[in-house]
């Protein structure tokens, strides 16, 4: 990669983040904390919605938000041409 | 011997066979091999590894009771979300960077992007939160021996001690990673299959996940009854600012804790790390999304099985529990021991708020309270062992790499050949077994404190200063080594000027002592930030290595780098 691949790969990759950031904080901090009393109005199959966000709902949300994560850095990888990792072991 | 004690025998007999055969085959003859398995672990493996390592004996043993008795049912999500989100930092904010610079530490990474003070003080920060926690673990190993193989807590510890030291020292990371595999497969049957059938039996659907649902509204009218605030409640039991800062602090210290940061090194390239979180963190939400629904199926069956039940008539499960002191009458003060049950006579009428049920004991006694069969139990047990050794031999390893490798290699004797630093590492590693052994026949008081509080320490000293390190090339050493000192100082000062004997219990605004690492953790970037700008940039060469860890794939100055060319 060349200077302006280089800032290019990098300023996707901080994009990428930041919008997972975003959702991982709204889910956990947002819908199982902050929000959580206008959203245990709503009952979904028994559970209170904001209870539900902040015992399975956050947690399931994490999962898919690194799922989504490795997906895309691998696309963006490909996409820049990195196909060779380094498999050897580089400690000194 | 009862059908559970022989059931429990056979699980413990034929899951330690295993973890020593797969231990056996697993050894090493390499400084690499030992520290960080050679980097050779392929990201499922080390997925399974990472959770066995981060679940110990308090997320198998003690968190469902947490939640459903802690507090009002809702108030137990702070370590449902905090111990889980902490792995989306992980895994966007730290692994494929660290795994990219290589080594073996962080107090290498530490030291090789600041300065040899920080690497100290990252050794030390590193060794006692290590020892912390291990100490927690052999005492709950102890723990499962007493109460279902009836043995003392010393012998427990002991055969716990032999076993760890026999895969540790002889197969370093890459026995421990493998066992670590064996024993998250023990440990999530057993604790899957007790929720499952209970979930079918009260509900009939067997997804647990889905099926506590049907049982919440039962339940608030049930607490509600009682004169507790309902189960569903939001801050029933902590309030909004406490629920946020306890969050963060679990969030933030568990991306900063030594024991965790290291799985990422072992696996095979930076792509493999960040599979390495996914996957970690898929087998985690197994379980963690498991535990609140037996917090609500136990505490329902609890509560129905005790209020307004003739003593002479409880349940067994009831009369085993307290028995060993578990259950007891409720203590007169907060924190103090109840009166035994045996002292109220045969004919009284029990209510719920007249009896202490310990945290412990609801994973433990669920399928007892569910009516499940002998082998069941038997198999809960031996998962929980599995939990409990998964955690020790991992904390045992950070410490034991500290040692050799931080402290021995780099600083006392940096002409060391493979083979005595491998010596140096299997001696240190059996010294700190010893030490833990000792720890765990003998806790001191404040121990269960005392890991509660080294998130919020983690998230204050270590934290910020990784983060910045990779994402701020002109971050300085002495602006990391200032903003680590200033928020681990602050953390400390405010757990210790909060502690009851001070009588400033309520703290500043009311923050919870456990949650103020989210304050020192915000302490230390401001601090970090500031000195900072006003002390000497990173050398060229620094700010160009940080520059390449950025970019998988190969780039020449992170190799130099490893082979010490730097």
């Amino acid at each position: 990669m060349d200077e302006h691949q280089r800032r290019d790969y990098w300023r996707r990759n901080l994009r990428l983040m930041a919008v997972l950031l975003t959702i991982w904080a709204l889910v956990s901090f947002g819908a199982g904390i902050l929000f959580v009393e206008p959203l245990n109005e709503i009952v979904i199959a028994g559970f209170p919605l904001g209870f539900w966000f902040a015992q399975q709902g956050s947690i399931i949300t994490f999962v898919i938000l690194i799922a989504v994560y490795v997906t895309r850095m691998d696309k963006l990888d490909a996409e820049f041409g990195i196909d060779e990792y380094e498999e050897e072991v580089h400690h000194s | 011997m009862s059908d559970i004690q022989t059931w429990t025998l056979i699980f413990v007999v034929l899951t330690f066979s295993i973890y020593i055969f797969v231990a056996y085959r697993s050894r090493v003859s390499t400084t690499s091999g030992f520290y960080v398995a050679g980097g050779g672990i392929p990201a499922p493996a080390n997925g399974a590894a990472i959770a066995a390592d981060w679940m110990s004996a308090a997320s198998f043993i003690s968190m469902a009771g947490i939640i459903a008795f802690a507090g009002n049912g809702y108030g137990g999500s702070v370590y449902l979300m905090g111990w889980t989100g902490g792995y989306v930092l992980l895994a966007l904010l730290l692994a494929p960077y660290l795994r990219k610079f290589g080594k073996y530490t962080i107090p290498d990474f530490v030291g090789d992007r600041y300065n040899e003070t920080a690497r100290m003080v990252a050794v030390v920060a590193a060794i006692v939160v290590s020892f912390v926690y291990v100490a927690g673990q052999m005492a709950g190993v102890g723990l499962v021996f007493t109460r279902f193989l009836k043995v003392d807590t010393t012998t427990g510890v002991v055969i716990g001690m032999a076993i760890v030291f026999f895969y540790a020292v002889l197969g370093g990371m890459k026995g421990i990673t493998w066992t670590q595999v064996t024993q998250y497969s023990v440990l999530i049957i057993a604790y899957l299959i007790p929720a499952v059938a209970v979930s079918a039996k009260v509900t009939d659907v067997p997804i647990p996940q889905i099926g506590f649902g049907t049982i919440l509204a039962e339940l608030d009218a049930l607490q509600t009854d009682l004169g507790i605030s309902e189960y569903t409640a939001a801050f029933g039991s902590t309030n909004m600012l406490n629920m946020l800062l306890i969050t963060a602090a679990l969030m933030f210290g568990t991306a900063g804790l030594p024991h965790v940061i290291v799985r990422f090194y072992t696996a095979k390239s930076v792509r493999a790390a960040r599979y390495s979180a996914l996957w970690a963190l898929f087998f985690i939400a197994l379980l963690y999304t498991t535990a609140p629904s037996v917090a609500a199926f136990s505490k329902l069956q609890i509560i129905q099985d005790i209020e307004g039940t003739q003593l002479s008539q409880v349940p067994s499960w009831f009369n085993t529990w307290a028995d060993v002191g578990l259950i007891t009458q409720a203590p007169e003060a907060p924190g103090a021991v109840g009166a035994p049950i045996s002292e109220l006579p045969g004919d009284t009428v029990l209510s719920y708020s007249d009896v202490f049920v310990n945290n412990d004991i609801i994973v433990l006694a669920s399928p007892e309270i569910g009516g499940l069969p002998a082998p069941i139990v038997g198999l809960v047990a031996a998962g929980a062992l599995a939990a409990a050794l998964s955690t020790a031999s991992g904390l045992l390893l950070v410490i034991s790499s500290s040692v050799a490798n931080d402290v021995y290699y780099k600083k006392i004797n940096p002409q060391a050949t493979e083979a005595r630093q491998l010596l140096v590492g299997r001696i240190a590693m059996a010294g700190a077994i010893v030490v833990a052994g000792y720890l765990g026949i003998n806790p001191p008081g404040f121990v269960a404190q005392v890991v509660a509080l080294a998130f919020g320490l983690a998230a204050a000293s270590f934290f910020p200063i990784l983060v910045l390190g990779i994402f701020w090339k002109n971050c300085t050493a002495m602006g990391a080594t200032a903003g680590m000192l200033a928020g681990l100082l602050t953390t400390m000062a405010y757990m210790l000027w909060t502690i009851d004997i001070y009588g400033n219990g309520e703290g500043i605004f009311g923050i919870l002592e456990t949650g103020f690492g989210t304050i020192g953790m915000l302490i230390n970037f401001a601090v970090t930030i500031i000195v900072s700008q006003f002390t000497p940039k990173p050398s060229p060469l620094m700010q160009e290595l940080v520059e390449e860890i950025r970019y998988p794939g190969k780039t020449e100055l992170v190799a130099q780098h490893a082979q010490g060319d730097v």
